[in-house]
């Protein structure tokens, strides 16, 4: 019959209509600035810095200022500063830690390359600012978030990375121990000789891979 | 509840008295004076109202059947002793507002080698000519701004008018998307002129009056004391409402007639070359356009101001226009939802081939239907015979036209 089809189609229209307001599979809209949709967990966009410590974020940086990133990065986004205590001697601790984020392309490479697990990825994605300069320069007091964040952000990455960093403390431990030992029979046999390994290098001996993504 | 009793019902007659109560003690000519520029102002501003709010709706409901909200977020304005309130957001009513600011805020360009005077009067002409039409229009017993005599010759003859602005502006805007679309609107709007016409002129013979009081009088009464005498309960005056509905929205430019303004072809059509609030009154002129045909139906085939049932006559007049408009418009705004735009030969060729036939053929029907009016006998046989009239021409000419177009396969689409 002619004109059957305009019927049906104005059916449809008036089953989204209705719809619209109970079916929340037609009703797909979540208004953004006062809802918020959790982000995928595999969503990436510009670095953080790992803190072990929410309340003293500086002192607990996971990062030794070994500039892996910052040579590996494609973009040169980041510049990373050593700090050096009063005689001058490299401290395993940066002095400046800076990501240009409009340099940035969130290519994750500064986070695989990391031998420390000190660098990854934010969900962070509200940046706009109004200025083209400063607020875009991120600093090292911008980019330290405690470990607590990176778990909520990424739970299952998170979790992977604490159990490998809790294995290589042991086996550091056990290394640790090992050598005492070791130093404590030739300080039997041999006393003047003994030397204690630095705290640093039993991690550097063992660069794991990055957590598969 | 007798007639006498609804007619002088204190909300029927509350319009009235509420004027006389301000126009009382005028001497006669000045009361005369200031009644007309009271119904005057009470019409733009109703009128203006229902268009702010129209457009909000038609775009609450176009965002709801497309399954987005639509516009919620215009915050009412923050008055500075009010500050604490915040920003109030009122599901988007203000938007209506915004928006009107919006347009007059904006910059006016004219076109350097536009007809400078044509391009400011089609827009003011346009709205002119679609107000003059809420003249005649009955909106209760006691409601009604212009009595006259051929007062539906009027109607359509200060709609009609509007073609003219539309060419008016296509003109003057020296633009060739603007010249060709206001080509494109004046096939349009004759094209639909016709059927138009025709459409209602059966109201005309059987109520045998040109004026809308006496036509919603035609159709007063019940039948077996519920059903009402309306036109548009008899086959005749069904076929005519819908083919006065379907060139209605050919006429007020309205989707899937809004070939004037395809955007994929002319840009926006003769609204081209206009800006800020020439172009928000093309649009209000659009609105009162479709308003004022809605009007214009419920008058000729609705019954008018008239309850559906005896017993809700105790609602006010007016009150039953509102809902019969509101329904009405809300019916435009679903079908814009619905049906994509028409191209331009089947546009016309659906008003020559398929209206102005089927409007003629019901001018027989009509005939027929006065003409068995005489016994009861006749009465119960000339409902099948007005049927088959206007089924059957409807079927037959349908087949004809949509022979080998329709109904369409499509290859690649899920059925």
């Amino acid at each position: 019959m002619l004109g059957t089809g305009l019927i049906q189609g104005l059916a449809v229209t008036a089953k989204n209509l209705v719809g619209s307001f109970h079916d929340p599979a037609r009703y797909t809209t979540v208004e953004y600035p006062e809802v918020k949709q959790k982000l995928p967990e595999a969503y990436r966009n510009f670095p953080f810095l790992v803190a072990e410590n929410a309340e003293d974020p500086m002192g607990t940086l996971r990062c030794v200022a070994c500039l892996i990133c910052e040579k590996e990065c494609p973009p040169q986004c980041i510049y990373i500063v050593r700090e050096r205590d009063a005689k001058g001697k490299v401290v395993t601790r940066p002095k400046v830690f800076d990501i240009d984020i409009s340099v940035c392309m969130s290519c994750q490479i500064c986070v695989e390359v990391c031998p420390f697990d000190a660098i990854k990825m934010d969900q962070e994605f509200e940046i706009a600012t109004a200025s083209r300069f400063d607020a875009l320069l991120l600093k090292k007091e911008d980019l330290a978030k405690p470990n607590t964040y990176y778990h909520q952000i990424h739970p299952k990455e998170a979790a992977e990375v604490d159990a490998i960093l809790a294995e290589q403390k042991a086996k550091a431990a056990a290394t640790k121990a090992e050598a005492a030992s070791k130093s404590e029979a030739a300080k039997a046999t041999k006393p003047a000789s003994a030397t204690t390994p630095s705290p640093a290098a039993p991690r550097a001996e063992a660069p794991k891979p990055p957590p598969a993504a | 509840m007798s007639a006498a009793a609804t007619t002088d019902a204190f909300l029927e007659r509350a319009p009235q008295l509420l004027r006389d109560a301000v126009t009382g003690f005028l001497p006669e000519p000045w009361r005369w004076i200031v009644n007309g520029i009271i119904a005057i102002a009470v019409i733009l501003a109703v009128f203006g109202l229902l268009f702010a709010f129209l457009t909000l709706a038609e775009r609450k409901i176009l965002g709801r059947v497309q399954n987005r909200p639509g516009p919620n977020r215009a915050p009412t304005p923050t008055l500075p002793f009010l500050k604490f309130l915040g920003k109030i957001r009122t599901y988007g009513l203000a938007q209506p507002f915004a928006d009107g600011v919006k347009a007059l805020t904006k910059e006016d360009v004219v076109p350097r080698d536009a007809d400078k005077l044509l391009h400011f009067l089609a827009p003011v002409a346009l709205l002119a000519f679609s107000i003059l039409t809420f003249a005649v229009i009955p909106y209760g017993r006691h409601l009604v701004p212009l009595e006259l005599d051929a007062a539906v010759l009027y109607f359509f003859a200060a709609g009609a008018s509007t073609e003219l602005a539309v060419f008016m502006a296509g003109w003057a805007s020296r633009n060739k998307y603007s010249l060709l679309a206001a080509m494109r609107a004046l096939a349009q709007l004759i094209s639909y002129e016709l059927p138009l016409l025709l459409s209602w002129v059966p109201v005309v013979m059987l109520a045998g009056t040109l004026s809308t009081t006496g036509i919603v009088e035609a159709q007063a009464g019940w039948k077996w004391g519920f059903i009402p005498h309306w036109h548009v309960l008899t086959p005749w005056g069904f076929c005519g409402f819908v083919i006065f509905m379907v060139s209605a929205l050919a006429e007020s430019n309205r989707s899937p007639f809004d070939l004037p303004e395809a955007e994929s072809e002319l840009i926006a059509g003769h609204l081209t070359e206009y800006s800020g609030f020439k172009y928000a009154l093309f649009f209000m002129a659009e609105y009162f356009g479709m308003i004022a045909l809605s009007g214009m139906a419920i008058t000729l085939f609705l019954g008018g101001w008239r309850a559906p049932l005896p017993f809700l006559e105790f609602v006010p007049s007016y009150a039953w226009f509102a809902v019969k408009l509101i329904t009405l418009l809300l019916g435009f705004i679903w079908i814009r939802a619905t049906f994509p735009r028409l191209r331009m030969d089947q546009l016309t060729r659906f008003a020559w081939k398929f209206l102005v036939p089927l409007a003629l053929i019901n001018l027989g029907t009509t005939t027929v239907w006065s003409l068995m009016a005489g016994s009861t006998a006749l009465q119960i046989a000339r409902w099948p015979i007005c049927l088959a009239l206007v089924v059957v021409p409807f079927v037959v000419i349908g087949r004809t036209l949509s022979a080998g177009v329709a109904p369409r396969t499509y290859r690649y689409a899920a059925s």
